[in-house]
């Protein structure tokens, strides 16, 4: 069934929500115990191997596999011409979070559309022959001319026909910008630019499918959502859902690269369907960097405003990449129509077609890249007008979301803002550029404003108590490292009033109870609102049974007399007056209770109100700038998300996000080779992220939150919101530190010197 | 990878005899930097021949009074043993400000001198590299080359030497001992590494056979004053995009002697014992520091992204030597330059 639960949470105080617990699955986590979807051991085990396109825009004009099947122990080599007939259905290959288009079929055809693109693979009785295999594939290509530089693709950009289901458009205009903007006394414009980043999760995407003698399928696959992927395997090759079940207990980081079935998924099961054996794919570091990535984007922002800051034009302009067959978008530049209080704004948001792999969610898309132009844009207002940075967002807060004429369900920037300034000593600040320095190091201090929409899917859980007292919480969502076990483990605990380690949580399964894909930040609420109507079921129903024993002391109380904790249930106020769980149970006659629930948005809330979380960051850096080297030595970062429902996962969450922006403000890029139209740093040597040296200290604020429409528990997700906004607050400080404003990401070395700034080897040549 | 024969000698001419059995055949030490090849394919040796076996791993006194570090010494254990903190700290700094404490565990001394240059494209077959397939051309010159070599460049190939340790034991003077079917013989640093020129293929003077068995610090004091001063494109775990070696004696405020190497700017540890002579009996102070940059980087040639290091060299030459001449060293585990 479904309800529309509006609020569960009542006042009772929970023992576990709301305080820091440790993971439930930490101790496996930490031992190894915690199986990944490429260590799952299983007789007779077969190992493929992906061969990849080594062109970047052409075709196969030959491809001989004899010599690879030669070897001894090699089984086959799929390709094009040999792959089993799959479905000829676009939808069928379109998951859950697909954009338009049709999406990449392995093995579709001779044509090559990317830079390792897959086009074969190699199967063997070990990884070591595969691999081996994998290098006597003869391959013969034509090649035709590519295009990967969007620059230089930016005239041929368009606005998506098809929209992406649950990608807002950019908002219509409102006022009149253009002319705003020609008034306006204080005008700039410039553009923006934030490389390309590869997700880099460090579990490589893998599939072990186990093959069983009914023809049935286990699927151990690295996912987001393991009904996602089971879908996306019975569509294409025609099974019924009671054929495969995929499995992903653990995921290994994914940041949103597991939202999509990957290709090792469908190579995976295509050569366990027709070799009729247990196969495992693991993708190498290097082909990590063969599909989904941060879309290269263009932007163009433009900010009018009065003498004294008050905003009154934005225009914000958004060019894309995509691949040349899907449409991919995300929501960039609507935060501009968002986050301030301002009358006049033009917002649009086109793409371009270019041959590389469909860009995808990368943690917070879209709001990464968009927010950081506002941001860093911002703050030239504020030198602009000489007005304080964290004074002139006060002075165009919005109070109402404008882009929809909605009332926030909730709001406390102003709040994070204020203890976010506080704890970072903001007031002791000096206006100037180049006015701090300690030794040989200016000392910067910037702050930027984050934003995250939050969301809430339909979701089902189970809750099943047994007679023993032990409760079961399962849900067919997952845990991306982001804490959904305890969280759930904490919920239902507190629902029924039992020690946590009393409690054991299933997810990432797809035989248990519908759930969508884990990412938007919304698996908390969705998940965690289900599991508390599944465990209110359980504790309806076993209320019930308590006032049934006989001399119950609860006969006369309704259940919202009662309390459940410590194992039992009793009067409201008078603890001594209790029915234990077991007893309860035992009344029942019955091993266990179950209820499942399916919980949504409530319809009418979510049409009447916009929810969202935010975030106020501030950021120290000291920079050396005679040699460009860059330290970011403080990090502040106020988030006002809601209920908190583990302070413990919840401060892990907002650290890595901002470790994440501090990534993409100094580190992050992959490199395009324009002429061969390859990413050339595709190993984690070279495509860096913060080592530990990069990173100091990271002082997390939750601030209270009180809301009760974004999501029936309160909750209004933690995944995202960290890296919104950071990577401007740091840029804004190295504004602040050394007077230089660098508007492409990652600020590096170079960038800072001064030396040799965005020049591409051509301009360098002249 | 390939699939390969495997011997695991234990003596030096046991080894030698293994290697040359099998022309395609290759020493393993540490493998941080073989293996990687190996998996991308770029590296298809037959035959391996593990030398970890060999009685190679022992820091002992040269016969001159100096250090004799065998080719099998961790570079861990190298950085941290007391006499080369005592008496070779340059060094000892050089290799702390490379890779991770893991890799420093595995990688040996003789591995550290012939790792291979970390140019992209050398790394992926799919490219054209003169380094790996000769004659196919050189991608790097027109491609992504912010690593790339601003010195010593060929028109074949623009890689850099990557290895940290050896900018430390170029500036050292150091000598490298090896072994080869005629017998053993000694190689100075200086021309160890050998650059690019119309042979990218060969990144030293060693021969097919000849294994490294020991390197050997002369007994020469420069514990002092001296500074490695390593910039990259993180706080740590990356490679240099520009590296100096500096190590001064001073005397009466006057420089008596100047070493200097540079790391990451050309296709071996730089070393220009002209600049060095320009300093002699300079005072030891800043301004004499700058025209001495300057020389160095005299022919420095750019290739787009990497045009940012012929000023960064510059800068950072200055600084490390300002920072020899103070007594200030970098350090290797605060980040922050002095
Ligand atoms: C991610 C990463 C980051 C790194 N960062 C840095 C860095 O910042 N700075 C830095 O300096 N280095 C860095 N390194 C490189 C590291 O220092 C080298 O890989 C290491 O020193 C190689 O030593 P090894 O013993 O493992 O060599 P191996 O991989 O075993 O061998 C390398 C080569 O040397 C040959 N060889 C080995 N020993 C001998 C011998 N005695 N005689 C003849 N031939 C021999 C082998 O045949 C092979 O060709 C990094 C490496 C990695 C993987
Ligand atoms: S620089 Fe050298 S190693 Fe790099 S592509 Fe050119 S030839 Fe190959």
């Amino acid at each position: 069934m479904t309800s529309n639960i509006t609020n569960l949470d009542g006042k009772r105080a929970g023992r576990y929500v709301g305080t820091a617990q440790r993971r439930i699955d930490g101790r496996l986590k930490v031992t190894g115990g915690a199986k990944y979807a490429g260590e799952f051991p299983t007789p007779g085990l077969t190992y493929g191997y992906v061969v990849s396109s080594e062109i970047t825009h052409g075709k196969i004009t030959r491809i001989d596999a004899s010599a690879a099947e030669a070897v001894p122990g090699v089984i086959k080599v799929f390709t094009y011409k040999n792959r089993p007939k799959i479905a000829s259905d676009d939808k069928k290959y379109q998951d859950q979070t697909a954009p338009p288009g049709s999406p990449m079929r392995p093995l579709g055809d001779e044509k090559i559309a990317y830079a390792g693109q897959p086009i074969a693979l190699v199967v063997a009785e070990t990884f070591e022959l595969a691999r081996h295999a994998a290098t006597l594939v003869h391959i013969e290509y034509e090649t035709k001319p590519h295009k990967t530089d969007l620059e230089a693709e930016r005239s041929s950009s368009y606005e998506p026909k098809e929209k992406r289901s649950g990608i807002a458009p950019p908002p219509p205009p409102r006022g009149d910008a253009d002319a705003a903007f020609a008034k306006a006394p204080v005008k700039f414009e410039n553009e923006y630019r934030v490389a390309v980043e590869h997700h880099n999760p460090m579990e490589p995407h893998a599939t072990t499918v186990v093959w069983h003698d009914d023809g049935k399928m286990t699927v151990y696959d690295k996912t987001q959502g393991v009904q996602n992927s089971q879908n996306y395997v019975t569509g294409i090759f025609g099974l019924k859902k009671d054929d495969v079940r995929v499995i992903s207990p653990f995921v290994g980081g994914a940041f949103g690269s597991g939202l999509r079935p990957q290709y090792q998924l469908f190579l995976a099961v295509m050569a366990a369907m027709e070799l009729k054996r247990s196969v495992r794919v693991v993708l190498t570091r290097d082909q990590m960097f063969t599909f989904t990535h941060r879309p290269d984007t263009i932007q163009t922002l433009g900010i009018g405003a009065d003498k004294d800051g008050k905003l009154q034009a934005i225009r914000h302009d958004a060019v894309a990449e995509t691949s040349t067959f899907e449409d991919y978008q995300e929501v960039v530049v609507n935060w501009s129509g968002l986050l301030y209080d301002c009358a006049n704004t033009k917002l649009t948001y086109e793409i371009a077609k270019m041959n590389v792999y469909t860009p995808g969610d990368m943690r917070a898309p879209g709001a990464t890249l968009g927010v950081y132009a506002l941001e860093a844009a911002m703050d030239e207002l504020a030198y602009a007008t000489g007005v304080d940075p964290v004074e002139l967002r006060l002075k165009n807060y919005a109070e109402k979301d404008q882009n929809e004429d909605k009332p926030f369900s909730s709001k406390e920037l102003r709040a994070c803002y204020r203890q976010g300034a506080e704890r970072f000593g903001w007031s002791k600040r000096s206006a100037e550029p180049r006015s701090m320095r300690e030794g040989r190091e200016l000392i910067g201090w910037g702050m930027a404003t984050g934003v995250w929409e939050a969301m809430m899917q339909e979701t089902s859980a189970r809750a099943t108590l047994t007679a023993g007292g032990k409760l079961e919480v399962a849900a067919a969502t997952a845990d991306i490292g982001t804490g959904t076990y305890t969280i759930m483990a904490q919920i239902a605990a507190d629902e029924l009033g039992i020690p946590i380690d009393d409690v054991t949580v299933k997810i990432g399964d797809s035989s248990l109870p519908k759930a969508p894909v884990e990412g938007g930040s919304w698996a908390a609420a969705s998940t965690g609102t289900a599991v508390k109507a599944a465990c209110h079921k359980v504790r309806e129903k076993l209320f019930n049974h308590a006032r049934k024993v006989e001399g119950s002391p609860l006969a006369n109380f309704g259940i919202d007399r009662v309390v459940f904790e410590n194992g039992r249930i009793s009067v409201s106020g008078d603890p001594s007056r209790f029915v234990t769980l077991a007893d309860a149970m035992a009344a029942t006659g019955e091993r266990e209770i179950s209820a499942e629930e399916t919980t949504a948005p409530d319809p009418e809330t979510k049409k009447k109100y916009s929810g969202y979380t935010h975030s106020a960051i501030f950021a120290e850096v000291r920079v050396d700038e005679e040699l460009g080297v860059i330290r970011v030595t403080r990090i502040v970062d106020a988030v006002a998300a809601g209920k908190i429902l583990n302070l413990k996962t919840a401060r892990s969450q907002i650290l890595g996000g901002v470790v994440f922006g501090i990534g993409m403000a100094l580190h992050e890029e992959s490199l395009m080779d324009k002429k061969l139209g390859r990413f050339m740093n595709h190993n984690i040597a070279e495509y860096h992220i913060p080592a530990n040296a990069d990173v100091h200290d990271i002082d997390v604020i939750f601030v209270d939150e009180q809301d009760d429409k974004a999501s029936p528990i309160g909750v209004k997700g933690l995944g995202e919101i960290g890296i919104v906004g950071t990577a401007a607050a740091i840029a804004n400080a190295i504004f602040h530190a050394t007077g230089r404003r660098i508007r492409h990401l990652p600020i590096t070395i170079d960038k800072v010197m001064g030396a040799g700034e965005d020049k591409t080897p051509a301009q360098a040549a002249e | 990878m390939n699939r390969f024969s495997y011997a695991r000698p234990t003596d030096v001419a046991e080894a030698v005899r293994e290697v040359g059995s099998d022309p395609s055949a290759r020493f393993i030490a540490g493998g941080t930097n073989l293996i990687d090849l190996m998996k991308y394919n770029v590296e298809r040796p037959t035959r391996l021949v593990d030398i970890t076996r060999l009685p190679l791993t022992t820091i002992d006194k040269a016969d001159g009074g100096g250090l004799r570090i065998g080719a099998l010494v961790p570079n861990s254990d190298l950085a941290y043993d007391d006499q080369v903190q005592a008496r070779y700290p340059l060094l000892s700094d050089a290799i702390l400000a490379g890779a991770s404490p893991q890799l420093r565990n595995m990688a040996s001394t003789g591995g550290n001198l012939l790792q291979r240059t970390r140019c992209l494209y050398f790394y992926d077959t799919a490219t054209p590299c003169n380094k790996r397939e000769p004659g196919s051309g050189c991608s790097a010159i027109e491609g992504v080359n912010r690593i790339h070599a601003i010195l010593g460049t060929s028109s074949k190939c623009i890689a850099t030497h990557p290895s940290d340790m050896c900018v430390g034991l170029a500036a050292l003077n150091a000598k490298v001992h090896v072994a080869g079917p005629s017998g053993e013989r000694v190689i100075a640093m200086a021309d160890f590494h050998r650059l690019p020129g119309d042979q990218p293929e060969r990144d030293t003077n060693l021969g097919p056979q000849e294994l490294i068995v020991a390197v050997e610090l002369p007994d020469e004091d420069f514990s002092k004053n001296y500074s490695y001063l390593k910039l990259r494109d993180r706080l740590s775990y990356a490679f240099a995009l520009v590296s100096v070696a500096a190590a001064l004696k001073i005397d009466g405020g006057k420089i008596a002697e100047a070493r200097m190497a540079l790391g990451g700017v050309a296709h071996k540890p730089w070393r220009d014992t002209t600049a060095e002579d320009m300093l002699r009996g300079k005072p030891a102070e800043e301004a004499s520091f700058k025209p001495v940059a300057d020389h160095i980087l005299r022919d420095a040639r750019g290739f787009g992204h990497n045009d940012f290091k012929i000023d960064l060299a510059r800068r950072a030459i200055v600084r490390a030597l300002s920072q020899a001449a103070a007594g200030t060293p970098q350090t290797q585990t605060d980040k922050r330059i002095k």
